[in-house]
């Protein structure tokens, strides 16, 4: 028997079965379905997970105790509890609110964030729609939830919630920009947009994440950071809520459970970036020990089950790093005073914006002058290959590129591909 | 299943259209718009031109659409801003649109759709009932990352030197029709391609879009610089006071 999520895909797998009352389309849907069930799980449990962690972590930090009841020792039930308390309350939208919109604004924010989730790979090959620019999509999608916040702030009919959606928009549309150029950081490093491949190539001693990989992605995985807390209008950078000067901001005229809808929008987004950071910058679903990586592909390759086993553990291991760089964002939010405005501005425009644009430079002339000065494109120990030189799947042979030898794209893609790819 | 999909996705992309021509409130304009564009999108990711979907979403959905919600709240001079249109309006507008539909029916029409069909079923991309390949989803960022450096591997198909060439004049025209051709040679290369791929693209080496990118993004550089020019704070001169 083939395990289920060892199969090349899930719709390869089930129309291998052979079920004859299935119809034509019965397979892709069934894929689809389980796909979404799974997505769905991972999208509200993390979400609920963190919302608890953010209450117990905030407490530990101003000396508290945190929710202690609701399900045994820690308050572990409390989220669930929430949710419950918040379902029972009454909808509500003000009088003077474009209802329309009002009522609509939650849900674009929690699809931008639940179609986010599509395009991460969980573990090696685990990722529900994989594609060639995949990075590209899931940012593009990210980028929609502003959308949402934007409308809510706008249709609610208040000052406080128009000043959030509008201070969510201004922040939200500057710091994309160094968002961007930060995450093309890795893309440069692996040459490959594939969320997929760029995880996979972070296999082996920790040295081959690509936050180590050269000084600039070290630094641009900080400015990442930063950029990703800004885009998920974290303190502190939540000019968007402000809850000291704009009561709540552009939430302050919802109730119930759109108000949570919002808040599970904002910490599925947490993790979605962080998740997209560990993927990006700290060697995805592989545990940075070459010996472990090696022999768990190696338990892969020759038991039963063996690959769907492996599989979990990395699975596993990228969320433990995930929810790691969650805990941080917490921390952080504890921890800084929030920023003003003006200051989120220029923070952004006049820091953020030119670093960024330095690391890219930096990024791309590295290997170059590695080269012309040492001979090699790295200084790592190893090949001496970097790793935009490994491809890992060749989409096009190599054989459609050498019309001419000099061109950059047949040096890329002849590379010698090196070692465990 | 495709064409069904397809279906839906059109007529939400028809219906939220309308909803932006009929609805009276700008912000709702704004929201209709960005229904239809995401539609757009995802007609994109139907017909495996994943690169076009993601940027129509980046773009259009998640940058220009904010700036335009933006650009009403900070203009708007009451609550909710409403746009209600003159008869006169309506009519000119109507004569444009008609005008615009009449020059989209024949072009329409004028492609050969069932050439098309036939090139890219043979090239694997489609299947001859005209569904599409499975395994060919999502693999069009190389393709278009190759042919920015010159390297066209949609133009190799050597087996219909025609309508390769019926191609290559669309494909100028209609990006999303180059994707579908790129797809061709990913998902299928087949032996004697290579030969017909190294003629072509000797004749092809040059015709790289970078350079032609490169001046279209310092250009619009250039626009962005005069217009915060145009637009900042104007300070007044002090005049000496003798």
């Amino acid at each position: 028997m083939t395990p289920v999520l060892a199969a090349s895909t899930l719709t390869d797998w089930i129309d291998a079965q052979g079920i004859s009352w299935l119809p034509e389309w019965g397979p892709v849907v069934l894929a689809a379905v389980v796909h979404v069930i799974l997505l769905l799980t991972f999208f509200g449990l993390p979400a609920g997970i963190f919302i608890w962690a953010e209450r117990k972590v905030s407490a530990r930090i101003q000396d508290r105790l945190g929710p202690t009841r609701v399900g045994g020792r820690f308050g572990w039930l409390q989220s669930l509890a929430d949710g419950i308390k918040l379902l029972q309350k009454e909808d509500l939208a003000p009088a003077d609110a474009d209802k329309f919109l009002f009522r609509l604004a939650p849900y674009i924010v929690i699809v931008a964030a639940f179609s986010a989730f599509m395009f991460l790979p969980f573990s090696n090959g685990w990722t529900a729609v994989a594609m060639d620019c995949g990075l590209f999509v899931a940012l593009a999608v990210l980028s929609m939830e502003v959308l949402g916040v934007v409308i809510a702030g706008y249709s609610s009919g208040s000052k406080w919630s128009l000043f959030g959606g509008m201070r969510e928009a201004a922040q939200m549309v500057s710091y994309e920009v160094p968002l961007g150029l930060t995450a093309v950081i890795p893309v440069v490093v692996a040459g490959t947009m594939n969320l997929n491949d760029i995880g996979n190539m972070q296999q082996g001693w920790v040295y081959n994440w690509f936050v180590f990989q050269n000084p600039f992605t070290f630094l641009a995985f900080f400015v990442f950071f930063v950029a990703t807390l800004a885009s998920n209008k974290r303190a502190p950078f939540d000019l968007a809520e402000a809850e000291s000067e704009l009561v709540a901001g552009f939430i302050t005229e919802y109730s119930g459970f759109r108000w949570s809808i919002f808040f599970l929008g904002e910490y599925a987004a947490m993790f979605f970036v962080s998740a997209l950071g560990v993927v990006l910058f700290l060697g995805g679903w592989w545990t940075g020990i070459a010996p472990l990586d090696k022999w768990f592909v190696s338990i892969g390759e020759s038991c039963w089950m063996g690959d769907y086993i492996v599989r979990v553990i990395g699975m596993k291991i990228f969320l433990v790093k995930s929810a790691i760089l969650v805990c941080v964002q917490i921390w952080v939010r504890w921890t800084l005073p929030r920023l003003r405005i003006d200051q989120v501005m220029t923070t952004c425009l006049k820091y953020l914006v030119p670093i960024a644009c330095f690391l890219f430079l930096g990024v791309v002339l590295y290997p170059l002058i590695l080269v012309t000065v040492l001979g090699r494109t790295t200084l790592l120990p190893g090949s001496g290959v970097a790793m935009g030189e490994r491809v890992p799947v060749p989409v096009v042979e190599a054989s459609d590129f050498h019309t001419d030898p000099g061109d950059v794209a047949a040096e890329t893609v002849a590379a010698p591909q090196e070692g465990e790819h | 299943m495709e064409s069904l999909l397809f279906t839906v996705y059109a007529l939400a992309t028809c219906g939220a259209a309308l909803g932006v021509v009929l609805s009276q409130n700008v912000a709702r304009m704004a929201f209709w718009l960005v229904v239809s564009l995401g539609c757009v999108a995802g007609l994109f990711f139907m017909l495996n031109a994943d690169f076009v979907g993601a940027t129509q979403l980046l773009i259009y959905v998640g940058g220009t659409v904010v700036l335009l919600i933006f650009g009403v709240m900070l203009t708007a001079s009451g609550p909710f801003n409403t746009i209600k249109s003159e008869p006169a309006e309506m009519i000119q507008a109507g004569v444009i649109g008609i005008a615009l539909l009449a020059i989209l029916i024949p072009t329409v029409t004028s492609v050969d759709w069932v050439g098309n069909r036939d090139t890219l079923s043979h090239a694997g991309v489609k299947s001859p009932s005209g569904e599409f390949n499975q395994q060919g989803e999502g693999g069009t960022s190389r393709h278009i990352g190759a042919a920015l450096l010159g390297v066209r591997v949609d133009q190799a198909d050597a087996s219909a030197p025609s309508e390769a060439a019926e191609a290559h004049e669309h494909h100028d025209a209609d990006h999303d029709h180059g994707h579908e051709h790129a797809h061709g040679e990913e998902a299928h290369s087949h032996a004697g391609h290579d030969h017909a791929h190294a003629e072509v693209s000797e004749t092809n080496q040059a015709s790289g879009y970078l350079l032609p990118f490169e001046i279209i993004s310092v250009h619009l550089l250039v626009v962005l610089i005069g217009a915060s020019y145009l637009a900042r704070a104007k300070r007044r001169v002090e005049q000496p006071t003798s």
